[in-house]
C-alpha cells in the first residue's frame, strides 16, 4: 500500500523514492466550466502559488526547456526574427515563453532589458472557465490550480475569448486548447512546477500563496533598498488575485513588460454575454415557444367556404373577359 | 412590358374549379427547405453552446467537438442558400402604403379579421418582417460568425473584438430563433399556407382571404397570356 503524496511546499524537494497516491482528486474541484452548482470539496487544499521575480531573471529559458520536457510537447523548430523569443508567441506546444523587451527609462536614461516569464497566471476568478460552453473542459481545483480537461474540450476556441490574459492557444492537430498546468500532475504527487524546480537564479519559486506572498513582499523590500522606487507585486485584484504572480521592478507600469495588462478583468462584454445574455435569451425563446405553442392549439385563422367561392368567381370573371 | 407589382412571374392559375394557384417553383421550395433545415441545425448545435443546459444536443451530431466544427460549416451553406432565396424574393418584400395599415391594425391581424385589413400582395407586412429580419440577421450572424471561427479565423480579428464578434452573435442568434419561431408559428396558425412550402400552391379561398391584391395580379395576368 502506497502513502498519499503530501501537498508541496516547494519545488525544490527531490521526489521521494516510494510510490505515492496522488492527492490532487476530481472532489477537490471547485469550478468546472458550464456546470451550475458544483458540490463544493469537503476539504480545502493549501492555495498555492509560483512567483516569478522578474528582476532575478537571466533569461536563460530552463523553464521553457523543463516545460517542454515534463509536457512532452514538441514546438516546431523556430527562426530568428531578431529577437530572442523563441518561439515568437505561445504555442498549443510551448505553456510558456520568455517574453524579452527593451525599455529607456526616462527618469535614468538608461535601457533596460525586461524578461518576464509570459504563461498562464491561474487567476482565482478564470475567464477561460467562465467562457467555456464544455462541460467538465475547464476546471479549478482548491489549491487555486486551472485546469484543461483536454478529453471535454470541443476546440470552440471560447476560453481564448474569455481569458484577459491572451493565453489558451488551440492545436490545428486535435482542436484542443493547451496552456500551462501549473504543472497539476507533479503538484498530485507532492512535486512543484517544472519550471520553478529548473531556474538557476531562483527568479521562480513555488509554495503556499502564504509563504509566496511573504517571499514577494520581501523581495520588494529589497529591491526597494537598491533604489527600485516602484517595486511592487503584481498580483491583480481586478481577477481576484492569481496563482502565477510577479515581483516587478516597475509594478507602476506593468505594461512595459511586454504588455502585461495593466488591471486585467473578464471582460464585461464576457461577463454580459455569460450572464444577462444566456438568461434573458433562454427566457425569451422559451416563453416565445410556449406562446406560439398555446395560440396554435386554441386559435387558428382558416379560410372560409365563401372565400373559396369568391376566388373562384374572381378567377372566372377574369378568364371570361 | 413593366414587371409584375405584386406576384411573381412564375405564379400562376393552376386550376380554375377549383382554384389552386402556383406560389412557389420546386427550386423555390427545395432552396427553402435547405435554408430551413440549415436554420434547424445551426440552432440545436448553437443553442449546446448557448447554454450548459442545453449542451445535450450536443448528442445528436455524436460529440461536442463535431457539433463544434459542423456549426460554422453549415453556417455557410445557410448563408448561401439563403442568398440565393433572397435573390428571389426581395423585390416583393419591398414595403408598399398598406403595409402601414396592416401594421397599425395588428390586433385584427392576431385575431384573423382578415376583412378589415387592406389587401395583400404576394406578402403581408408580417411576412416582409420575417424576410427582412432574417436578411439582416443572417448577415450580422456570417459575418460574426467567422470572426470567431477558431478553426479556420482564429486570427482575423483581435480578442476584444471577438469578444463583441461572440456577444453580437449570441444576440442575434436569440434574435433569428425568435423570428423562426413566428415564422413557423404563422404557417400553421394561418390554416393552408404549409401547402405553399410543400405542393407549391395553394387554394384560391387562401389567396383570397391573405392575399387579394396578388391574387387579382395572377389571374388577371393569366387571361392575357396562352393558357399553359
Amino acid at each position: 500500500m502506497s502513502d498519499t503524496a503530501p501537498q508541496p511546499t516547494t519545488a525544490a524537494a527531490n521526489p521521494p523514492v516510494q510510490p505515492l497516491e496522488s492527492n490532487l482528486l476530481p472532489s477537490d474541484v471547485v469550478r468546472i466550466s458550464a456546470t451550475p452548482d458544483v458540490p463544493q470539496p469537503t476539504r480545502q487544499l493549501t492555495k498555492v502559488a509560483k512567483l516569478i521575480d522578474v528582476s532575478k531573471c537571466i533569461g536563460c529559458k530552463a523553464c521553457q526547456s523543463a516545460c517542454v520536457e515534463w509536457n512532452d510537447t514538441h514546438p516546431e523548430i523556430g527562426e530568428n526574427i531578431g529577437s530572442y523569443e523563441n518561439p515568437h508567441d505561445l504555442t498549443p506546444d510551448m505553456f510558456t515563453l520568455m517574453r524579452f523587451s527593451e525599455w529607456e527609462n526616462p527618469a535614468t536614461n538608461e535601457l533596460e532589458w525586461l524578461i518576464r516569464k509570459d504563461g498562464c497566471m491561474h487567476c482565482e476568478d478564470p475567464g477561460c472557465l467562465k467562457a467555456c460552453p464544455a462541460p467538465g473542459a475547464i476546471v479549478q481545483y482548491s489549491n487555486g490550480i486551472v485546469d484543461f480537461i483536454h478529453d471535454n474540450c470541443i476546440g470552440c476556441g471560447y476560453c481564448v475569448t474569455g481569458c484577459p490574459f491572451d493565453i489558451p492557444r488551440i492545436s490545428k492537430v486535435d482542436h484542443k486548447s493547451y496552456k500551462c498546468t501549473l504543472c497539476s500532475d507533479r503538484v498530485a504527487v507532492g512535486q512543484g512546477p517544472a519550471c520553478a524546480k529548473a531556474c538557476p537564479t531562483k527568479a521562480i519559486t513555488f509554495g503556499t500563496k502564504d509563504d509566496m506572498t511573504a517571499l514577494a513582499n520581501e523581495r520588494v523590500e529589497d529591491l526597494k533598498s537598491r533604489g527600485y522606487e516602484n517595486a511592487g507585486i503584481y498580483d491583480p485584484e481586478g481577477v481576484g488575485g492569481t496563482h502565477v504572480f510577479y515581483v516587478l521592478h516597475h509594478a507602476d507600469k506593468p505594461s512595459i513588460y511586454s504588455n502585461l495588462a495593466e488591471n486585467p478583468r473578464i471582460s464585461p462584454i464576457v461577463e454580459g454575454w455569460k450572464g444577462v445574455t444566456k438568461t434573458a435569451g433562454m427566457a425569451a425563446m422559451g416563453v416565445a415557444a410556449a406562446g406560439a405553442v398555446l395560440m396554435g392549439l386554441f386559435t387558428r385563422n382558416k379560410v372560409e367556404p365563401e372565400e373559396e367561392e369568391a376566388a373562384e368567381r374572381l378567377v372566372q370573371d377574369r378568364e371570361g373577359i | 412590358m413593366h414587371k409584375p407589382l405584386y406576384s411573381d412571374p412564375a405564379d400562376h392559375i393552376e386550376s380554375t374549379d377549383p382554384v389552386r394557384v402556383s406560389r412557389y417553383r420546386g427550386i423555390t421550395r427545395l432552396n427553402h427547405w435547405v435554408t430551413a433545415l440549415s436554420l434547424i441545425v445551426l440552432a440545436l448545435s448553437g443553442l449546446a453552446f448557448f447554454s450548459p443546459h442545453l449542451y445535450f444536443l450536443t448528442g445528436l451530431f455524436g460529440s461536442g467537438q463535431i457539433a463544434r466544427w459542423l456549426h460554422p460549416i453549415i453556417g455557410v451553406v445557410l448563408f448561401f442558400s439563403f442568398l440565393l432565396l433572397f435573390l428571389q424574393m426581395w423585390r416583393l418584400n419591398l414595403p408598399k402604403p398598406e403595409d402601414t395599415t396592416w401594421v397599425s391594425r395588428i390586433g385584427d391581424v392576431a385575431t384573423g379579421h382578415e376583412e378589415r385589413l387592406p389587401e395583400m400582395g404576394k406578402y403581408n407586412a408580417g411576412q416582409k418582417f420575417i424576410f427582412w429580419a432574417m436578411s439582416v440577421l443572417i448577415v450580422v450572424l456570417i459575418v460574426s460568425g467567422i470572426m470567431m471561427w477558431q478553426q479556420y479565423f482564429a486570427g482575423l480579428v483581435s480578442i476584444p473584438v471577438r469578444r463583441v464578434a461572440t456577444l453580437v452573435h449570441a444576440l442575434a442568434a436569440v434574435a433569428i430563433i425568435l423570428v423562426f419561431i413566428l415564422h413557423v408559428f404563422a404557417a400553421f396558425w394561418v390554416r393552408g399556407t404549409l401547402r405553399a412550402m410543400t405542393r407549391g400552391d395553394v387554394t384560391g379561398g387562401w389567396a383570397w382571404r391573405h392575399h387579394r391584391k396578388w391574387l387579382r395580379e395572377v389571374a388577371g395576368r393569366s387571361s392575357k397570356g396562352p393558357a399553359e
